[in-house]
């Protein structure tokens, strides 16, 4: 055994890492109309925070309710530069106020409030993306862990907060676009993102930062950090009394998981056009949590498949029956609870890895390390 | 500064401590001094504070009033994790490990390098590491087991593990509590003679209830009783106090 | 005069406020006792709270009806054989929820937070399923209906009254149960110190089976007394799960008073606040405020210790 070094994958970790990237970046793209092929950028974008819970709650222990406020707060920001540049003046020239979004207008609002301004430029926007979801993690982790708030406690209070954000958003409408959302966005500079070939590159966007975003969670994993994650979840005490300041560690991966969680809501809305408060309220955020748990909550490829699997399935039974998904929804909460906690990551370190171990003549590695799983055949 | 100071110059220096819960004093008015190199043995019944006095050495529970002076520091007023960087380290009763891990990440997570979040991001895991961790794994009877999941050992093997993990730590300071509760007669010898090694060159607190391990290995011995101090001295000094066979065989 | 309003008229409003604040408490500390038992004495997070509520209500439903086509000359005091059966309704779907799911997750809160959101949707489907998506209301008894005057201006909606007189004695009754009964004792024992209380011959499994089953009974009620203020959905339920679990936060998840103090809180705040700026500012800001002293004092408002 060669756990004296602590290689980046092992063997069959690289193997899966080809073969998700084969899996995105090839056989969607050429298996898939480019309808499809959105759908499942779409999908992509929640695997993100699939990511982020994986070192965070699989990991760390730390379960957050409320990944939605990340996700939505990222889409949110890329939506305000988007709806910006489509709300030129000539482009709205019949409001009565024109060159302000058409939902300001709507709403009596006649100039665009200062804190919509700086949304104008797009590299202020993409910091924003990112800078604005970390501080407000920082806030709510600073306060939450170094007064060692955790557990259940944790969880509601981010449920908490995901139920405010989603009510200021609808309650403001003249400033976020309501219920609506931020719709009817067009162009990033100049470029129109809704057509079919934009959609195919935003895929393979989406997916390349997907792949990036999952090495970096695996570098965070591999690195002592992510050991020591594990040992915070286990004895949080005697990480405390070997030195560690444990709440700066979970200030750090709650920001790491909102930050990947804003990536993902940016491309949603660089994807789908649009963004509303339904994907920042409390049952998007527990659903975005099922879909690490389907996964596999230990795993980060598990997350990504996971994702995969459970939207697909959403998908479909929403097209054909639609009252049976909340059963099966409901259902797998229960059952990946009660039945394989370890998700499908689980099931396949327990039932296929060790055959496929054989056939590739590899020693089989600890199941602990994590990050052996996958089975691309879904 | 050592010069000028009034009093001698203890390493750690427990002055007026008291801790109450809700108003029940578990450690009241607490003082005594501990030199360097020297190792100290608190006896007491159950509920005499000794695992109190432990906790607020190293900042676990917070101290109502009085101070704890280690060197030139003030410990009552940092946080736990830089107790343990003034060089206090602690084994809690139970032992203390991380199971999902195996032996050798449970020694390197205790090596004293890469200890904030950034530190730990790029931390690698060098000759220097490996050298220690397998020299601590000798130590401690676990060297054969390096790369075994820490959840698999058994319960002494555990012990063993939390006293390496706080050894490679080199602190200064070194607190046991019950080190040896729970071993089998084997597996005490064995950590009789550990303790023998790793008591050198530092200044350690133990608890223990084993009065021919407390006779074998303490310099002086502290009695505790009902949050004070009942006796100190020498094992035959708080032996033959009558106040000490009073609360032991007095009721 | 204040604004456009005589001092008499302005007081008036205020009076007006604070009651539909106490309605709303009323409602907050019905849902919160079910949830305070369960959370609090035995720490265990029932995400299908708000579910068990609704059953209640839809129970309530059905004896409306049943009763108004088949014996309506009961109908003055169908109220309360259905909260009666609201209660067992809950309480047995608890009883075999403890027993099928809560159980085997004891150790691990987490997961029992999830799983019982997963079984909040399905209840939420059932409902829709048989009951239709669209919300449904009671038909009150002639005797609930109306308003008392208390002033030219002050109107007190009777059922409103009803629902927090309810509320005094479903609170007296739990406070019995739990602090007065020997059966209270053996709750507080086995969640104190669970080994021995099973070494003194209390059958902890059972106590466990009980406890749950009461705290989800008591939200059966909770659901029998929430129709008569508002219309019943299949997802109503979920609309209150937050606001209940803050609710207990705050108060300190073990102590029936700080509960009850912490309901009023908030209810007072949120209804007083919607006087001032629209319902959901209001909702917002209260939310907010619980948020932040919850950030600042983590043991929430009334504190004893908690389970370790």
């Amino acid at each position: 055994m060669n756990a004296m070094s602590n290689p980046f994958f092992t063997r069959s970790g690289w193997l899966y890492l080809a073969i998700l990237a084969a899996i995105l970046l090839v056989v969607f793209p050429l298996a898939l109309d480019p309808f499809r092929l959105n759908l499942v950028g779409k999908y992509l974008t929640y695997a993100f925070v699939a990511l982020g819970l994986v070192l965070c709650w699989g990991h760390g222990g730390i379960l957050s309710l409320g990944q939605g406020v990340f996700f939505g707060l990222g889409g949110y920001c890329m939506a305000m530069f988007l709806k910006l540049e489509a709300s030129s003046p000539e482009n709205t020239a019949i409001q009565s106020t024109p060159g302000i979004p058409d939902f300001m207008d709507w709403n009596q609002v006649t100039a665009l409030p200062w804190w919509w301004e700086p949304f104008r430029s797009l590299p202020f926007a993409l910091f924003a993306v990112i800078a604005v979801p970390v501080i407000f993690a920082f806030i709510i982790g600073f306060a939450m862990f170094t007064r060692r708030v955790g557990g259940v406690y944790f969880a509601i209070i981010t449920q908490a907060v995901a139920a405010i954000l989603t009510i200021l958003i609808i309650g403001q409408q003249g400033y976020t676009g309501g219920v609506n959302g931020i719709t009817d966005l067009r162009t990033l500079l100049g470029w129109d993102i809704r057509t079919n070939d934009a959609k195919t590159i935003l895929y393979f966007v989406c997916a390349g930062l997907l792949i990036a975003s999952l090495l970096l969670s695996q570098a965070v994993h591999v690195s002592k950090f992510g050991r020591l994650l594990i040992a915070i979840r286990d004895k949080e005490d005697r990480v405390r009394f070997s030195g560690y300041n444990v709440a700066a560690f979970k200030i750090f991966v709650f920001c790491f998981a909102a930050a990947l969680a804003a990536i993902g809501g940016a491309m949603f809305t660089l994807q789908v056009g649009f963004m509303s408060p339904s994907f920042v309220g409390i049952v998007p955020s527990i659903e975005m949590v099922i879909f690490a748990a389907v996964g596999g909550r230990l795993s980060l490829f598990g997350a990504i498949y996971g994702t995969l699997l459970v939207n697909y399935a959403k998908t479909s039974f929403s097209e054909s029956f639609p009252e049976l998904w909340l059963f099966a929804m409901g259902g797998l909460f229960i059952a990946v609870v009660m039945a394989f906690p370890d998700g499908i990551a689980g099931l396949y370190n327990r039932y296929l890895a060790p055959h496929i171990a054989r056939l590739l003549g590899t020693m089989r590695k600890r199941d602990a390390e994590g990050h052996s799983l996958a089975n691309p055949a879904e | 500064m050592n010069a000028v100071s009034p009093q001698k110059d203890f390493l750690l220096s427990v002055e007026g401590l008291t801790v109450s819960f809700d108003g029940f004093k578990a450690v009241n008015d607490l003082s005594f001094y501990i030199d360097e190199n020297e190792i100290r043995v608190i006896i007491g019944p159950n509920g005499a504070g000794k695992t109190t006095v432990l906790d607020l050495i190293c900042g676990r529970t917070k101290a109502t009033s009085g101070s704890i002076r280690f060197r030139d520091t003030e410990l009552t007023s940092l946080k736990e994790h830089q107790i343990v960087h003034q060089g206090v380290g602690r084994k809690f009763q139970n032992p203390s490990i991380y199971e999902e891990l195996t032996v050798f990440e449970n020694l390197e997570l205790s090596f004293p390098r890469g200890r904030n979040v950034f530190g730990a991001l790029a931390f690698r895991r060098d000759a220097e590491v490996r050298d220690r961790v397998e020299e601590i794994a000798g130590m401690v009877f676990l060297h054969n087991q390096l790369h075994t999941p820490a959840a698999i050992l058994s319960h002494g093997q555990k012990q063993w593990l939390e006293i390496g993990m706080l050894l490679i730590q080199d602190p200064t300071l070194l607190m046991l509590d019950e080190p040896v509760a729970g071993m089998s007669v084997g597996e005490r010898l064995k950590t009789a003679e550990l303790l023998h090694t790793i008591i050198k060159d530092r200044s350690v607190i133990v608890i223990e209830h084993d009065m021919k391990f407390v006779e074998d290995i303490a310099h002086r011995v502290t009695v505790m009783h009902q949050g004070k101090v009942l006796s100190d001295g020498s094992m035959t000094h708080v032996q033959n106090d009558p106040k000490v066979v009073e609360v032991y065989l007095g009721h | 005069m204040i604004g456009d309003y005589t001092y008499s008229e302005f007081f008036s409003i205020l009076a007006m406020q604070g009651f539909a604040g106490l309605i709303l408490f009323s409602v907050f500390v019905l849902m919160a006792l079910g949830l305070a038992i369960i959370f609090g004495q035995m720490g265990v997070i029932n995400m299908a709270h708000g579910e068990f509520m609704i059953l209640g209500a839809y129970v309530t439903y059905l004896c409306s009806n049943f009763v108004s086509n088949y014996a309506p000359a009961l109908f003055p005091i169908y109220f309360f054989v259905a909260m009666a059966l609201a209660f067992l309704a809950s309480f047995a779907l608890g009883v075999l929820v403890e027993w099928a799911m809560i159980r085997h997750l004891y150790k691990r809160p987490l997961d029992t937070l999830l799983a019982t959101w997963g079984l909040s949707l399905v209840l939420q489907q059932l409902y829709r399923s048989v009951f239709g998506a669209r919300e449904v209301g009671v038909t009150l008894p002639d005797w609930l209906m109306g308003s008392v005057a208390l002033t030219d201006i002050v109107e007190v909606p009777i059922n409103g009254l009803f629902v927090m007189g309810l509320t005094l004695a479903i609170t007296v009754a739990v406070y019995f149960i739990m602090f007065r009964s020997g059966w209270g004792k053996r709750v507080r024992a086995v969640m104190q110190n669970r080994i021995m209380a099973g070494a003194v011959g209390i059958d902890t499994r059972r106590v466990d089976r009980m406890t749950f089953g009461l705290g989800c009974g008591i939200a059966g009620i909770a659901g029998a007394a929430f129709t008569m203020i508002g219309s019943t959905g299949p997802t109503a339920g979920q609309l209150y799960i937050v606001d209940t679990f803050l609710v207990v936060v705050f108060g300190g998840a073990a102590s029936l008073l700080g509960t009850i103090a912490s309901a009023f809180t908030i209810s007072q705040a949120q209804s007083t606040m919607e006087f001032f700026m629209s319902g959901s500012m209001a909702k917002v800001l209260t939310l907010l405020t619980v948020v932040i002293i919850l950030m600042l004092r983590p043991q929430g408002l009334f504190t004893l210790k908690i389970r370790q």
